[in-house]
């Protein structure tokens, strides 16, 4: 298979009066045709500035992309004219946002704006786009669709209006949807349909998928491969089964420990905070933070490389081994 | 339809608002039919002729006629077509054109904003009747001429909420969201903030009208808007200020006539915003 997106040496930096902020930082990594790739960290690590950059979303100024390429089907994005990149938004790539709450316009009906990308990018007639959107309705389980098309966003629950945006980033059938922490603001209950939902969507149409989130349980149970961000970078990045149960980023293992186990031993939480954007430390930006860091950590910056023969595509930025450190059990 | 008539029977005022502006365009449309008189047919006998239905009556005029002895009810009658016109134009155009420049400013920023919010803080300066007197003094007293300035004066007012609507609205997490979808700038602009900032600017042209109504009135008591002898509400207002002791009728029925215009279009123009606020609509 060929991927379907390409990013290389993506580099983002926001210029602002209190200095340069380094959002994102050469992050390099593919994603297959029907891959559903969950992106970790937590606010402020580059997950969704990096997507945002990506679409010429990311305002500039301030935004400004330093260097790198992010091929899409073939295509560079990066550099690409608004018109060209345009039609690619919303027609190619589909979006779904952290609110759905703010994520609709309050004053439009929801038929109107589903219709809207419809007839923009496929060049429908109004009546066909209105047919169209309410297949899409239906398509996420949302009862009664010719009766939503005319209600207004107020009228929705939260979990619908989510799925309503699903169907609309869904509507002109993308082969890459990004959605950016999209069950964050829902409740876990809501939480476990909508996930369940992009699964069985996923399944059907074969659109590869971005999912970002701070949540790991959440991407435990939608995404293929996992990548975690901190700071701007790329600290580890593999399939699930193989981060998960076998971490070699100190990043990647803190968050696996800082979240509630059902045995009840306990909260580890991550100590100290994250860098601040402007002042990034010398290396390895997590090492300040990290108990295994090594002296290195703390001059050279770490390179993304293969975390261990045995398993394709698990790569780590370390100069440190998590195996020879320590295995199960808490770090200090 | 069905659901417009709902609508209105929801909301007593409402109708109040709706029956008031419908009697006022109603009345302005078929004034020649509706008008007992000529409106400008001097009648130096009947001269400050009170109302037939009051004690210092009966004369022949319904209510009375003014100091040249016109019938003051045609007159109004006759007015109405006047203060509509001056109105409703005023207010589109003024408000057209506001809504159009706040929606720029706000939404492109930069230099388009500082250019536009600059000539609004210019135009706020500038006192307004020294800025009707340069118009008409170069342009010439008429009914288009006011209107002009009238428009020019209120365009301000729409360009200034508009545009810190906008702000506001950009930053929404939808506007990102429709971005996203691929929607050019100008449909943004167009097909999701412009029905945003809707309910504001209607807010802001129901008092505009009655701006205009009462500048129409200012304007034509200084000689700068409807020349005599055809009758505007100001205008008759204006000249009967002079007889209030003696006939209080010649002040009284315009000033009545415009606060019961003024009264409608203030309650339309709430409901109108209720009315296209789709959280406040029943479900359908």
């Amino acid at each position: 298979m060929s991927p379907i997106l390409e990013v290389d040496g993506l580099t983002v930096v926001f210029d602002t009066d209190e200095g340069v902020v380094h959002a994102v930082s050469d992050v390099s990594y593919d994603l297959q045709v029907g891959e559903t790739l969950g992106v970790v960290g937590e606010s402020g690590s580059g997950k969704s500035v990096h997507v945002l950059a990506m679409l010429g979303l990311v305002p500039m100024p301030p935004g400004r992309i330093v260097s790198g390429s992010v091929r899409f089907d073939g295509k560079e994005l990066l550099g690409l004219n608004r018109r060209d990149l345009r039609a690619i938004r919303g027609r190619d790539i589909g979006f779904i946002f952290q609110d759905p709450m703010t994520s609709l316009n309050p004053v439009l009906s929801i038929g109107r704006q589903m219709t809207e990308g419809l007839e923009q990018h496929l060049g429908m007639s109004h009546g066909q786009a209105l047919r169209r959107a309410a297949e899409l309705i239906d398509l996420v389980k949302i009862p009664q669709p010719e009766r939503r098309l005319r209600q207004y966003p107020h009228e929705l629950s939260g979990g619908m209006r989510q799925r309503v945006m699903i169907a609309m980033a869904l509507a002109c059938e993308p082969k890459l949807l990004i959605a950016d922490e999209p069950t964050t603001a829902l409740d876990v209950t809501i939480q476990a349909e909508i996930i369940a939902l992009v699964n069985d969507l996923k399944e059907r149409l074969g659109t590869a998928i971005i999912w970002i989130t701070h949540d790991l349980g959440v991407v435990a149970g939608i995404a293929d491969t996992v990548q975690v961000m901190y700071a701007g970078r790329l600290l580890e990045r593999g399939p699930i089964d193989a981060v998960f149960e076998d971490p070699r980023s100190a990043y990647t293992l803190g968050l696996l420990r800082s979240l509630p186990q059902a045995a009840g031993t306990g909260l580890v939480p991550i100590e100290g905070a994250p860098p601040d954007l402007r002042h990034l430390p010398e290396g390895d930006p997590f090492a300040p933070r990290n108990p295994y860091a090594t002296p290195r950590c703390h001059r050279e910056t770490p390179p993304l490389r293969q975390a261990d023969a045995s398993v394709d595509g698990h790569l780590v930025a370390a100069w440190y081994d998590l195996r020879q450190i320590d295995a199960p059990g808490p770090p200090k | 339809m069905r659901r417009l008539w709902r609508a209105i029977r929801r909301s007593p005022s409402g109708l109040v608002g709706i029956v008031l502006v419908g009697v006022f365009i109603f009345t302005a449309i078929a004034a020649p039919l509706l008008a007992p008189m000529d409106p400008v047919a001097i009648d130096l006998a009947n001269r400050l002729g009170a109302p037939t239905w009051t004690v210092e009556g009966p004369g022949a005029h319904p209510l009375g006629a003014d100091q040249l002895g016109r019938d003051i009810l045609s007159r109004i009658i006759w007015g109405s077509r006047i203060t509509l016109v001056v109105a409703i134009t005023a207010v589109v155009m003024s408000g057209a054109l506001g809504v159009l420049l706040g929606l720029l400013a706000g939404f492109l920023g930069g230099w388009t904003e500082r250019v536009i919010m600059r000539l609004a803080d210019v135009q706020l300066s500038i006192p307004l009747m020294l800025f009707a007197l340069l118009i008409i003094g170069a342009l010439g007293p008429s009914l288009f001429n006011l209107i002009i300035v009238l428009a020019l004066t209120g365009w301000t007012r729409f360009a200034r909420i508009v545009r810190g609507e906008t702000l506001s609205l950009r930053e929404r997490e939808f506007v990102m969201s429709v971005r996203a979808a691929g929607a050019t700038g100008l449909r943004i602009m167009l097909r999701h903030i412009l029905p945003n900032v809707m309910t504001a600017a209607i807010v802001v042209a129901t008092l505009e009208v009655a701006r205009v109504v009462i500048l129409e009135s200012a304007l034509s008591f200084l000689g700068m808007g409807l020349q005599p002898p055809e009758a505007s509400w100001g205008r008759m207002l204006a000249e009967g200020r002079d007889y209030i002791a003696s006939a209080w009728w010649l002040a009284t029925f315009p000033g009545v006539a415009i606060l019961l215009v003024v009264l409608g279009v203030n309650l339309f123009g709430d409901w109108l915003r209720d009315y296209f606020d789709p959280k406040l609509q029943e479900n359908r």
